[in-house]
């Protein structure tokens, strides 16, 4: 009912991105769903925590009050490290003891690191192979510790980690997907299940539905290509022609292509791969390509 | 004897002097620029202590030639990916030139901040504003408080 993926569908061990919706269609927030032996594994973003566990809390009570066996936890007594990059699985073997090559990406088990039981998901918001650890508070800086012992796991800041997802091609909740952006405009609709999309029963199915059978919405996210200085949020993009279309949403210049790149959303019509616009950084317009997303390849994980 | 003496007259320093180094001096400002002074003009960069905090540069503004500006002026831009830094021109003056290949190989300012990577060259007027710059002593002073 809270959010567009169809878990059903979703087997144990699986993992997959989600939207939580409003009732205007727009986005809540997204999140990783773990489909665990009698329990969801919900991971969102931390900026939206007290939002999203009232909203939680607000509905499991609805259909408990409807004699519904539902329960929301909180984890509180557990801390997250992401672990990211092509030698991740070689860096978490050593401390986990076992081998994880068989280990799909997009699903999530219980694993021992350094013989302490954590959640280990294989994912992350780099468009590279990695894992995200839920390790139990108390062991996690001297987990981190272990893992840095290896020469080849180094810490990274949020500039790295900026960048890499914005590569990727991965939204950031606040910036390009927020309560006002429907799945539509923000081109994921691909996260809505089949069965969903029939079926609705969603918050906001009755906007979210029709939009996408008419190919609605006033907007759309793209991705661009920006010469001169890199366009960072709230750059104007302009038509070929000069006039204002849209709004940067992320951007940065990209460590792996030597380029800018960039989230934007524009007037629909003006989203389609290969269309030439302008953005205006300080009192330059500079020149802009629509591309398609992401920019650099994805790497994940194939068994 | 007066021909002997004005022969053996020792000629001095001017020959020595001109055989000596130039000397330059550079001074700093607070917003981690040097400044090297030669005569009437000055070369100015950003310091290795600003290129090491603003990360690898990727664009670089740097003004033209002939263009009058006053001390505190932005004349340039600095941005790496983390950040964009305004330039400022500590002295007031005439740009001689701006560093084309610093704008075409950004990278220089990371790699060689106060030599290749300068910014650009300014024939300034105001000969006590180099007064209010810092010396290298100040400088270092300032970088250790952390600034």
């Amino acid at each position: 009912h809270l959010v567009v993926a169809d878990l059903k569908e979703l087997p144990v061990g699986g993992s997959t991105l989600s939207l939580f919706t409003n009732d205007k269609g727009g986005i809540e927030d997204d999140t990783i769903i773990t489909q665990q032996q009698d329990s969801l594994y919900v991971v969102s973003n931390a900026g939206c925590a007290d939002k999203d566990f009232a909203h939680l809390n607000k509905h499991a009570k609805i259909f408990q009050d409807q004699g519904a066996d539902v329960e929301v936890r909180k984890i509180e007594d557990h801390s997250l490290i992401a672990l990211q990059g092509p030698s991740a699985q070689k860096a978490l073997e050593q401390l986990a003891g076992i081998d994880l090559a068989q280990m799909a990406f997009m699903t999530g088990q219980t694993v021992d690191i350094a013989g302490v039981p954590c959640h280990v998901a294989r994912s992350g918001y780099t468009g590279e192979d990695g894992f995200e650890l839920s390790i139990p508070t108390g062991e996690v800086v001297g987990i981190t510790a272990r893992l840095l012992e290896n020469p080849e796991v180094k810490l990274a800041g949020l500039g790295a980690r900026d960048s890499l997802r914005l590569e990727a091609g991965l939204c950031l909740y606040g910036s390009d997907i927020d309560a006002t952006t429907t799945p539509m405009e923000a081109n994921l609709v691909w996260t809505i299940g089949k069965r969903r999309r029939a079926e609705g029963g969603f918050i906001g199915a009755d906007v979210i539905l029709p939009q996408l059978a008419a190919k609605g919405g006033e907007r759309r996210r793209i991705g661009l290509i920006v010469e001169g200085a890199p366009a960072r949020a709230h750059a104007k993009v302009l038509s070929a022609d000069g006039e204002e279309i849209g709004e940067i949403t992320s951007g940065v210049p990209s460590p792996s292509l030597g380029k800018n790149v960039a989230m934007a959303y524009v007037r629909k019509g003006f989203n389609k791969r290969g269309t030439p616009l302008k953005v205006q950084v300080r009192n330059r317009i500079q020149e802009a390509t629509v591309v398609k997303m992401p920019f650099v390849a994805a790497n994940y994980h194939k068994i | 004897m007066l021909s002997v003496l004005r022969t053996a007259r020792v000629r001095f320093a001017p020959a020595a002097r001109r055989m000596a180094f130039r000397s330059f001096v550079t001074k700093y400002t607070e917003s981690h620029e040097w400044v090297r002074i030669d005569g009437d003009t000055a070369t100015i960069g950003v310091t290795d202590y600003a290129q090491n905090a603003l990360g690898d540069v990727v664009y670089v503004e740097v003004p033209e030639a002939n263009t009058e500006v006053e001390a505190e002026d932005v004349v340039g831009i600095v941005e790496s990916v983390k950040s964009t830094s305004d330039i400022y021109s500590p002295l007031s003056g005439t740009i001689i030139e701006g560093n084309a290949n610093v704008v075409a190989n950004t990278k220089l300012v990371n790699k060689s901040p106060e030599a290749d990577g300068w910014l650009f060259k300014i024939k300034f007027s105001d000969k006590e504003q180099l007064d209010a710059l810092l010396d290298a002593t100040k400088y270092k002073q300032l970088i250790e408080d952390g600034h």
